[in-house]
């Protein structure tokens, strides 16, 4: 077993295009899901918007910036859909419709009718050429320290990718520190409470739940410009629950929390999917499992961290027991 | 045709899982196996007609009007053809090579055209069938698609209940039901089909799995479920609990049963016949007498027998079912212990009409909450009117919409039945705001 290409392969998972988007979108999620007790199963949604608002835009003729606003503004429209008729819904009536509300728009997105505008199965491409001209590294060459390395287009999303991250977490920093902030706390706590205060509960929900899902649509629109590919499969339901494993294992209702989160995911992941390939290629495990398995391991890994996260240590790893009761009905 | 199966055996799962547990520590170390280069570039897919794998296919690609590849379907029907990279490729499928009365759905539609960067893989469909049947009126073609909308309604019924009767008994939105509705597909199919079973009939395999079903609401109640309401988890922990167990429990199946869709070696194909105006195949008929035969007994059994009686007045008002003498534990038990069997008795019959894969329980869960939501969340005859309702309406709407937006109308209903009517059709008026 090579154990250097192992922890090679999960430090590059760790710091790569991925981890910084799915961060993104997990900071988004932690608003709703930490800060605020909204449990959204239909995150996967904002990313679809924001890639396929990015992709439609340029596809038009549209320049990159205009198709990055188009991409939050669809965001923004689809925060307020989900939340209007929805937000007065008990959670675990706003899980199911969220998560069918994702599902809506992605089998939307696939069919043939929207075809000519969507590119339906077929996904659409090209639209990040404008990006990639605006790279400030060499394209070609590889940067990085001894053997872990990206190459220069690469490195150019991860800079896009991590300082978004960045920015977000400062302002989240602000805004959960102001008294916006304690408000959405009083609601995950007791949203009877907040309302018998004179808190116009709904509409706070509503700006938490418009708010992440900005931030979900820029990290689908990282991870959009990474792959110069979309296509509406790319936002099945399980990928939502990634985005909960991450928020869970770092902490929900803490700043850092979806960065520790989603470093230590992909780390993990990555690393384990490494080790897997290696023992299977070495003929360890016997035929159990082989190469094509490894995708479904690492969900049952999310899986089972999910589970085992919420029954002993729902805080995460770095989170604080009683600042989080996310418990009453 | 079928492929030969390779399923492992249910122990393997065991076994993968102290593997995962294992793996750090496996073996001593040796030279680094050296790293794999680009994907490379290609194209692929599975041809099938009805579900079914079709083998010895031709497909060819052409790259400026020279053949740069071709290939033969394997015995699952999938292909997959490598291509030597970027560019503008023809991909043709050879339609004499394909087996006797099956054709193109879209013959338009091949040779298809696609664009390729380098290392990337794309899918392409053939797909196989009778073009929309010339000849046969609006009318003609509502009725087939009723009847099959009363099939579907009645499995996703029968699947339901237990959804249905376990959140109104103790308030627990189960995400994991669907992986209840493939566990009992799977059990049958490992009875049945695979090769590691004895490979009985299926008339016994499908008891088998009906009783692996409760057994498997047992295991999940007593080892899992009551042991976090004695520890007070909230409701919103244990939806996620109950997500982890769906990703975990799904994947698994994947991993076991593989990543195809399957039948069962037992009436897998059968020509639809004429019952009067009606075009249905036997054991659609076997499964909707079938399906509405065990939705009445359950009914039945709801309203006539004290267990049943006991599990409405638990639904109804726990507090008040515990102070007069009813033991509340033991009916939350049976309630998944025949929530359950259920499921997977819809499994079974799902694998029989449509085919058997590791998603199909969570690709119908989202049609379950719509039909349970729409018939009134928490009653088990509200999950067969909406069942049935969501079956029906579904079905039929493909006479006049896209096929496409089948399932979109189905999420809609939920959503607008939510918004409108939370309590559902046959529910009753409480909080949920």
């Amino acid at each position: 077993m090579d154990l250097v290409a192992v922890l090679l392969d999960a430090s590059r998972a760790a710091l790569g295009v991925p981890a910084a988007a799915y961060a993104l979108a997990a900071i988004g999620l932690n608003l709703h899901f930490g800060y605020t007790g909204l449990l959204n199963f239909g995150h996967i949604a904002f990313l679809l918007v924001g890639a396929y608002g990015t992709a439609i835009t340029v596809d038009a003729g549209g320049p990159l910036w205009l198709g990055v606003a188009v991409g939050v503004l669809a965001a923004v429209v689809l925060g307020l859909v989900m939340g209007l008729p929805t937000l007065r819904l008990r959670a675990d009536y706003l899980a199911i419709v969220t998560i069918a509300l994702g599902e809506i728009l992605r089998l939307l997105f696939r069919s043939r009718p929207m075809q000519p505008l969507t590119g339906g199965v077929r996904g659409m491409e090209g639209y990040a050429d404008a990006f990639y001209a605006a790279n400030p590294y060499t394209a070609g060459a590889r940067y990085g320290v001894g053997a872990l390395t990206f190459s220069g287009n690469t490195l150019w999303v991860m800079t896009v990718g991590w300082g978004l991250v960045v920015l977000a977490t400062l302002l989240l920093l602000l805004l959960v520190r102001s008294p916006w902030g304690r408000v959405l706390r009083s609601i995950r706590e007791d949203e009877d409470a907040a309302r018998s205060l004179g808190k116009n509960v709904f509409g706070y929900k509503l700006q938490s739940l418009v708010l992440g899902g900005v931030l979900g649509a820029l990290a689908g629109i990282v991870l959009a410009l990474d792959r110069q590919y979309v296509n509406p499969d790319f936002y099945l339901v399980v990928f939502t629950f990634f985005f909960y494993t991450i928020v869970i294992l770092g902490g929900p209702g803490t700043l850092a929390g979806p960065i520790v989160g989603s470093v230590l995911f992909w780390f993990i992941i990555q690393g384990t999917e490494s080790l897997l390939r290696q023992a299977i290629n070495q003929g360890y495990l016997g035929g159990l499992i082989d190469t094509t398995d490894l995708g479904a391991v690492r969900l049952i890994l999310a899986g089972t961290a999910l589970v085992l996260l919420m029954v002993f240590r729902p805080q995460g790893i770095f989170g604080n027991r009683r600042e989080l009761l996310l418990d009453e009905r | 045709m079928r492929s030969p199966p390779t399923t492992r055996a249910l122990p393997a799962a065991l076994l993968l899982l102290a593997a995962l547990l294992l793996a750090g520590a496996a073996g001593p170390a040796v030279a680094a196996q050296p790293d794999e280069g680009e994907d490379a570039t290609s194209v692929g897919g599975t041809v099938r007609a009805e579900g079914d794998g079709v083998p010895g296919v031709r497909l060819f690609a052409e790259l400026d009007g020279e053949q740069v590849a071709e290939t033969r379907t394997a015995g699952d029907g999938t292909w997959r053809l490598e291509l030597p990279g970027a560019g503008r490729y023809r991909v043709t499928l050879d339609v004499d090579t394909l087996p006797e009365g099956t054709a193109l759905r879209n013959p338009d539609r091949n040779p298809l055209e696609v664009d390729l960067r380098a290392g990337q893989h794309r899918a392409l469909l053939f797909p196989l069938g009778e073009r929309a049947a010339a000849g046969r009126g609006t009318l003609d073609r509502a009725l087939d698609l009723g009847v099959q909308g009363i099939k579907l309604g009645a499995i996703i019924a029968l699947a339901a209940i237990g959804l249905s009767l376990i959140f109104g008994i103790t308030g627990l939105v189960n995400f994991a039901h669907g992986e209840m509705v493939t566990f009992g597909a799977a059990v049958a199919f490992l009875v049945n089909v695979s090769a590691v079973g004895p490979r009985w009939h299926l008339l016994v395999a499908a008891p088998i799995a009906v009783v692996a079903g409760g057994l498997f609401g047992y295991a999940l109640e007593r080892g899992c479920f009551r042991p976090l309401r004695r520890r007070r988890t909230g409701l919103i922990a244990l939806i996620v609990v109950t997500i982890g167990m769906s990703l975990f429990i799904r994947h698994v199946l994947l991993i076991l049963l593989g990543g195809q869709r399957r039948t069962f070696a037992d009436y897998a194909v059968q020509r639809a016949a004429s019952f009067g105006p009606v075009n249905i195949a036997p054991k659609d008929v076997v499964i909707i007498v079938l399906a509405l035969a065990v939705l009445v007994a359950v009914g039945l059994a709801l309203q006539l027998t004290r267990t049943g009686t006991a599990m409405r007045a638990v639904a109804d008002n726990q507090a008040l079912a515990a102070a007069s003498g009813i033991d509340v534990e033991r009916v939350i038990l049976v309630t998944w212990i025949a929530g359950g069997a259920l499921a997977a008795l819809g499994g079974v019959l799902y694998g029989v009409t449509e085919s058997v894969s590791w998603d199909m329980g969570f690709r119908l869960l989202l049609v379950m909450f719509a039909a349970v939501i729409l018939g009134g969340l928490g009653t088990a005859y509200g999950a067969m009117a909406g069942g049935l309702l969501i079956g029906v309406v579904s079905e039929v709407s493909v006479v006049w919409f896209p096929v496409d937006f089948k399932l979109v109308f189905v999420f809609l209903a939920l959503i607008l039945t939510l918004l409108v009517r939370p309590q559902g059709i046959l529910g009753i008026r409480e909080r949920i705001g």
